[in-house]
């Protein structure tokens, strides 16, 4: 059985034509790229691959439970507990320190996760655990959005464009963190991209084509 | 980490806007909290310190002069009444007892007041140390009085003409401590308790010499400081005195209608009764409260809004954050509690802030003021309707918390997050 697995998904944006996206199935560790040109809906499949938006019609079944039947506060929890995303800005909560920032990740899903302090060791973050957010660099945020989505040891992990405002350096950490932390916690891993650096790494791909 | 802390985050990462509205909301809050404690109080100590008094009866004059002159002892009083006059009520059957009066001197501002031992009695006052004086010159501090002026039973004072500071001194006779209230927390706390005699003694040494023969004058003062002092009822003189004010106690429901009729017309003195004159009086402060809560309530109202207004704006800079917490697995109803948990966090701090703050006004006020009416006043009595300020303050965040939790509810997150 496939971890991850989204079929025959439709969604219609209001006054639009529907839209309909490719197959995806993952086993554990496996990673592939959304591929697309702007507008053409790659951001909308990520929001129905990870419950934010309810699908007109297919099914999103992640380690056997079908999320688009799934209701409001169950979506939620489920998400909270179960997928990671990383997304094209880091989004970090500005009023609190880098921990707190992964802590809500945390209580908000009710799961115990990962050991914070070494998450954010392992990804090079160590010396930032008490730091206000606001201090970080590009790169240092995006790394602590990964962080986050990491925190609880999710089984599916989506990222959003997550190194478009990043220099080829820290695309390249990010790209690896991914992986590698992916790989370590036997994660499923997608990344929607555009960006020329990413394909280099995950050969595997879906297109998502405008009708 | 959970909600709570998160929502304190929130408020302590926006300190200026944070604190302003707290502080908005302590100042609404202190007015209110402050008229409830004088209110309270006042009415109270007003209540204790008439009680057992039906009816004053005095000169001629306004009736509420002669009400916070005889009772509260803080009006200067109207002036004075022959004491035949006074002695004929006595005789009325209608009156049960009367406490002669005989005011007009003070030490540092503290009035002494000449009476019978039924004075201190109608408040059931106590003695700390000492007696109650029984001769001449003999006199009885108040609990406050002794504390602020350090005299002990046995130490000797002189008097000054007049009821407030800075008059001229009695220098012929010394008043003696023989005696040291407890304190009540009355009006007695604030005054010098002595004989009718002692009064009359001390003023003759200026006034009564050029009347009276010398020889007789130095005769009549010998015999009187032997003499004890009359402790119940008028004071016995052969001479025509005057007293000052006279407390009354009814004997019958009936005298409450026929008594003061019958001295306001039938006599040169005049009656008022300090239950009537007290309502008026607080009829007429009525209108200054009524203004200050109205004040007080604009404020509160003002605060609302700029918590209203401080939650909607930050609102608008968190619709990310709000959809990110959604992301990482919050749901719509965390987010709704995250707000109002914000506004009623910020108001329970403005009612604490404000309830503190509201007292210590109040102790300032008191300590400016230290031997008028409010400074027998307690600041730091707390009163169970200072429960209901932090009931309303909590309301008041609730209400500003509303809209833009109602607003955090519906963010839908999937448009939040790709919008950018």
């Amino acid at each position: 059985m496939m971890l991850f697995e989204s079929k025959n998904l439709t969604y219609s944006h209001p006054g639009q034509l529907p839209l309909s996206f490719p197959d995806i199935s993952l086993q554990q560790g496996e990673s592939m790229l959304v591929l697309g040109k702007s507008g053409s809906g790659k951001t909308t499949l990520l929001n129905l691959l990870a419950g934010l938006l309810q699908p007109k019609s297919g099914e999103v079944i992640l380690s056997g439970k079908n999320m688009a039947a799934m209701n409001g506060q169950q979506l939620d929890l489920f998400r909270g507990k179960e997928i990671g995303i990383v997304f094209q800005k880091p989004h970090l909560l500005a009023a609190l320190n880098v921990t707190e920032n992964l802590q809500m990740a945390h209580f908000f899903s009710k799961k115990e996760g990962q050991d914070i302090d070494k998450l954010l060791t392992e990804l090079g973050l160590g010396e930032k655990a008490k730091s206000s957010v606001l201090t970080l660099s590009e790169g240092e945020a995006q790394r602590v959005s990964i962080a986050r989505a990491l925190a609880n040891s999710p089984k599916l992990i989506l990222a959003d464009e997550p190194t478009s405002s990043l220099d080829d350096e820290n695309t390249e950490k990010v790209i690896q963190l991914l992986k590698t932390q992916a790989a370590k916690i036997g994660a499923a891993l997608i990344i929607v991209t555009h960006d020329q650096r990413v394909k280099m790494h995950i050969p595997n791909f879906v297109e998502v084509k405008a009708v | 980490m959970n909600l709570f802390k998160l929502s304190w985050k929130y408020l302590t990462f926006r300190p200026l806007s944070t604190g302003l509205n707290v502080f908005l909301l302590a100042l609404g809050l202190a007015i209110i909290t402050v008229l409830l404690l004088i209110q309270d109080q006042f009415e109270k100590k007003m209540n204790q310190d008439a009680a057992g008094i039906d009816l004053v009866v005095g000169a001629k004059g306004s009736p509420l002069q002669l009400i916070l002159a005889g009772v509260y002892h803080i009006d200067f009083p109207t002036g004075n009444i022959p004491m035949d006059e006074a002695q004929k009520l006595s005789r009325n059957r209608l009156v049960k007892n009367i406490i002669p009066m005989a005011l007009g001197d003070n030490y540092q501002g503290f009035r002494i007041v000449g009476a019978n031992h039924d004075y201190p009695g109608l408040y059931e006052a106590k003695l700390n140390s000492g007696a109650l004086w029984v001769k001449p010159f003999e006199v009885v501090l108040g609990a406050e009085v002794a504390d602020k002026s350090g005299y002990q039973v046995g130490d000797e004072f002189l008097g000054s003409h007049g009821i407030s500071v800075g008059s001229h001194e009695h220098d012929a006779n010394k008043f003696k401590v023989v005696g040291v209230l407890e304190r009540k927390g009355n009006v007695l706390d604030r005054l010098i308790l002595t004989s009718v005699e002692s009064i009359w003694y001390t003023h003759d040494e200026g006034e009564a010499e050029p009347t009276d023969s010398t020889s007789n004058h130095e005769e009549h003062h010998m015999v009187n400081l032997q003499d004890s002092v009359a402790v119940k009822g008028f004071p016995k003189t052969a001479e025509s005195r005057e007293l000052t004010t006279l407390l009354i106690q009814y004997r019958n429901p009936m005298a409450a209608i026929q008594l003061p009729r019958l001295i306001n017309s039938g006599t040169s003195m005049q009656a008022a009764s300090p239950s009537f004159e007290m309502s008026r009086l607080f009829e007429l402060l009525g209108v200054g409260i009524t203004l200050l809560q109205g004040l007080a309530v604009v404020i509160i109202g003002i605060s609302g809004l700029g918590i209203f207004i401080a939650l909607y704006n930050s609102l608008k800079e968190r619709k990310y954050d709000l959809a990110i917490l959604r992301a990482i697995g919050a749901s719509r109803g965390q987010l709704l509690l995250l707000i109002f948990l914000e506004g009623i966090m910020l108001t329970f701090m403005g009612a604490v802030l404000g309830i503190l703050l509201g007292h210590t006004f109040l102790s300032v006020i008191i300590s400016q003021n230290e031997q008028g009416v409010v400074g027998s006043l307690q600041p730091w009595i707390f009163l169970k309707q200072e429960l209901w300020i932090v009931v309303y303050a909590l309301a008041v965040g609730v209400l500003a918390s509303i809209i833009p939790a109602v607003a955090a509810y519906q963010t839908s997150i999937a448009k939040q997050l790709t919008k950018a």
